[in-house]
């Protein structure tokens, strides 16, 4: 009997080593020809175009499917699938031309009608996507469309290379919103016949963009191999693209130390003191600001001049480049450096009159005066405040500087930190006083990040209710005119700084370790990596 | 045994069903939702996606549905990672857990047992105390410490072994031994005590005393003995590590089924917290009942009843 317990346990035993064994071995490694391996982010939870709203997934989707037009190495708008195209003279129909001999990735034709589609599904509320209200809602029929009238949209494929689109409002960055990732072509006939699980199976997901996904491991890789049937395929020189999925920042460091990766975006911030003077370590600037919400409907914070105080009483210069190591540039506007004026100038440099609305730089005594001025002299009679926060990035070490610093003119500052998925609606609710936030652009016009500021904004987490403000933005989404327009947008920012609507603090860098071996490659301002035309050189 | 068996399945059954209600309605009671995302997505967009999901339904009658489609096998979809299943998340994840887990068992058992033994029979000596240190570590040190202590030796310092993924025999020599190490110790110490208690037992001066010599003696009568509270201890620790480690799958970038347990409730994502926690449950049942049986073959004193 214990001899049969033993010889039992030995064969269990055995069995489960050579079932494993044999799975290890025919898993053997194979030739990829010029694969680059790169690391952007986790396991994207979608690759459908019109349901992704991450920049990682975002950044994949740009190389597997490509819109009627692109950004360019410049940041400038270029042509994509449509060659050419123009805008009436009232700003309200734009008509686009496809190029000749469009294919999608499985070799069939891709015509005008294929771009209808994909955008009347974007409205579909049986599709639900995140973005269809950022990137359609100024077209005609909209708000038909999105009850589920679909036809109503006004995006009509006149022949099978020019697309109509008619807008219900001027929208003179439309063409941005025409390279915007949501609105990229996808396959009906694939989408019918697969459902939602087109976009999980390389198999039945069918892009038109210069490569295409060959394999996907969960949590683990996605292979892109290049699309031959890609209009500008000649250009691409890479056979293939592996997109590493590793979560954990160390492992992603790791893999880059010992070659596995030539690119990674995750950089462990414990290590990047030592890579200041290291050449494969970039920093560079994306459209986006790291700023704390007052909620503006609760008593202190409703007192402009308290929250004037506590911004005055913030060093973002030691913020910035101290606290965040230089991954964060001091933030002196709120639209910081990378927004396009409407005559495509920097907007940062013609707001305020070109100078910075806030110091980079404490400033106590301003911040003390504000404080005694709004009835609370050295925070007398001020009750203690509470700041919300999720635990991720430099989040708690700005939340335990926010105490001292505030602390100097006479602030009490509770700290409570979230869990992630809490956080959210609780600051979406205004459950709070005053709480961390942060708006990355989806396009480079101000008015994505103005918005934010509208009083019936679902972003408006601040409540920030003001009909100055809200005039002003009316008069951006309505005028034609470039000069008319850039101005009510500089109003609509004048007032919010000099409201303190929101307390801007860091301007985002993207921060990453690249190769040398790579070249060809670019990071755009919306924090993508364009590595469609990158080339290994060994 | 067989009425045995089909009893403690019963149960089983009542269990699982207990399980599955309480976290359904503890899920539903935290604040957030699976639809929640750092730019708020209209108004007409969320009641859309909760029409489509049921979400929208009054919670009892979500509750209802979700067990009938469970009864009937249909674990629903994933509510973050449209187009796949939870069935297909678990059967495609689950068998890359299960292989990492089912060898990291393998080599703590077949370490532990006679690390244990032989610290046992050297009470005291050189041996003994070394084994125990290390086994204290292996019990203190958290496993992310030694995932990374691994990685920078062996994948980065030293290059001989790769560090992403799964694809050959040496992609799984850091994860298996990552994910050994805390129950190595444990066994190691479990079944150090546990042989000590049976060497001092009557019946083992016995068999000295009648002349056995210590190997039979050691494997005939007191392993069978000092083994059981092993076995008691593999049950669960079977159904825990075969589901994956979080920390470990995401230090190694595994797709097992470790991490799903964990963004599941971050991300809200209410159908795949209800089907990994219904089929941890699952297997932590059936490995009870499985101990259960084993303990029968290694000791036949004991009835089960």
């Amino acid at each position: 009997m214990k001899k049969k317990v033993i010889s039992m346990l030995l064969a269990a035993a055995m069995t489960v080593s050579m079932v494993s064994g044999m799975a290890l071995t025919a898993a053997a490694e194979e030739s990829t020809g010029k694969e680059l391996s790169v690391q952007v982010g986790p396991n994207p939870e979608t690759l459908d175009p019109a349901l992704n709203s991450a920049v990682d997934g975002g950044n994949m989707i740009l190389h597997t499917f490509e819109c009627l037009l692109t950004v360019d190495q410049d940041g400038k708008i270029a042509p994509g699938q449509a060659e050419t195209w123009e805008t009436s003279e009232d700003g309200l129909t734009w008509t686009f031309h496809l190029r000749d001999g469009l294919k999608w990735s499985d070799g069939s034709d891709l015509t005008a009608g294929d771009f209808e589609y994909s955008w009347k599904r974007v409205c579909d509320p049986e599709v639900a996507a995140p973005y269809a209200d950022t990137v359609l809602s100024m077209v005609k029929g909209f708000d038909e469309a999105i009850e589920g009238d679909l036809d109503a949209l006004a995006v009509k494929a006149t022949d099978d290379q020019t697309l109509v689109v008619e807008l219900s409002s001027p929208c003179t960055y439309f063409d941005s919103l025409a390279a915007f990732a949501t609105l990229s072509p996808v396959q009906q006939a694939t989408i019918v016949a697969n459902g939602d699980s087109w976009a999980v199976d390389p198999e039945t997901y069918v892009s038109n963009g210069p490569f295409m996904i060959t394999e996907w491991e969960p949590s683990s890789y996605i292979i892109t191999a290049k699309n031959p049937y890609y209009w500008n395929a000649d250009a691409i020189k890479l056979d293939s693209i592996k997109w590493n999925l590793i979560e954990d920042a160390n492992a992603s460091y790791y893999a880059y130390q010992n070659g596995e990766v030539l690119f990674i975006k995750d950089v462990p911030t414990e290590e990047i003191p030592s890579l200041q003077d290291n050449d494969e370590f970039h920093v560079d600037p994306i459209i986006g600001t790291y700023y704390l919400s007052f909620n503006t409907q609760v008593e202190p914070l409703d007192n402009p001049l308290v929250r004037k105080a506590l911004s005055l009483a913030i060093d973002r210069e030691y913020v910035a480049n101290t606290l965040m190591q230089g991954t964060y540039s001091p933030a002196v506007n709120f639209i910081g450096p990378g927004w396009k004026d409407t005559d495509g100038s920097d907007f940062i440099d013609n707001a305020n009159g070109g100078e910075p609305y806030l110091s980079a730089n404490a400033d106590i005594e301003a911040a003390k005066e504000a404080l005694a001025e709004a009835g609370y002299p050295d925070g007398e009679g001020l009750p203690v405040l509470h700041y919300i926060t999720n635990d991720a990035g430099y989040h708690k070490a700005v939340a335990e500087y926010l105490q001292d610093a505030w602390k100097e003119i006479g602030v009490t500052l509770e700290v409570e930190l979230m869990e992630w998925a809490s956080f959210t609606p609780t600051r979406r609710n205004g459950d709070y006083e005053i709480a961390r936030n942060g708006w990355v652009g989806d396009y480079s016009d101000p008015s994505n990040m103005l918005e934010l500021m509208y009083s019936t904004n679902g972003n408006n987490d601040g409540k920030f209710n003001n009909a100055d403000f809200d005039a002003a933005i009316d008069v951006s989404r309505t005028t034609t005119d470039a000069a008319e327009r850039s101005a009510a947008l500089h109003e609509a920012e004048d007032i919010m700084m000099a409201e303190t609507s929101c307390c801007p603090v860091a301007y985002y860098n993207d921060f990453w370790l690249q190769s040398p071996k790579i070249t060809g490659a670019w990071h755009s301002a919306y924090g993508y990596w364009y590595f469609m035309y990158a080339d290994i050189e060994e | 045994m067989v009425k045995y068996i089909l009893k403690r399945l019963g149960m089983a059954v009542v269990t699982i069903w207990l399980v599955a209600t309480l976290t359904f309605f503890l899920m539903n009671m935290v604040p957030g939702g699976p639809f929640l995302s750092e730019k708020a997505v209209s108004p007409k967009a969320l009641a859309a996606l909760e029409e489509k999901y049921g979400l929208d339904k009054p919670l009892f009658e979500q509750y209802l549905t979700y067990i009938k489609g469970a009864i009937h096998g249909d674990f629903g979809d994933s509510l973050k990672q449209r187009g796949r299943t939870v069935m297909s998340i678990i059967s495609s994840k689950f068998p890359v857990s299960a292989r990492i887990g089912g060898l990291s068992v393998l080599l703590a058992f077949s370490l532990g047992v006679p690390l244990g033994c032989i610290s046992a029979l050297n009470r005291g000596k050189i041996g003994d105390n070394i084994i125990i240190v290390i086994a204290t570590c292996g019990i203190a040190v958290p496993s992310f410490v030694i995932c990374t202590l691994l990685m920078y030796t062996f994948g980065v310092k030293l290059g001989w072994l790769p560090t992403l993924g799964l694809k050959t025999w040496k992609h799984y020599i850091m994860p298996v031994a990552a994910l050994a190490f805390y129950p190595t110790a444990y066994i190691t110490r479990l079944m150090r005590s546990s042989m000590l208690d049976v060497l001092g037992q009557d019946y083992m001066r016995t068999a000295r005393a009648k002349g056995l010599n210590q190997f039979v003696s050691l494997f005939k009568h007191a392993l069978r003995n000092a083994i059981l509270p092993i076995v008691t201890y593999l049950g669960p620790l079977i159904a825990y590590t075969v589901t994956g480690s979080f920390i470990v799958e995401k230090i190694f970038t595994i797709p097992g089924l470790g991490g799903e347990f964990i963004s599941s409730i971050t991300n809200r994502d209410y159908t795949i917290i209800m089907g990994t926690t219904i089929f941890l449950a699952t297997l932590v049942i059936l490995m009870n009942v499985v101990v259960d049986i084993v303990y029968k073959l290694v000791d036949p004193r004991i009835n089960l009843k």
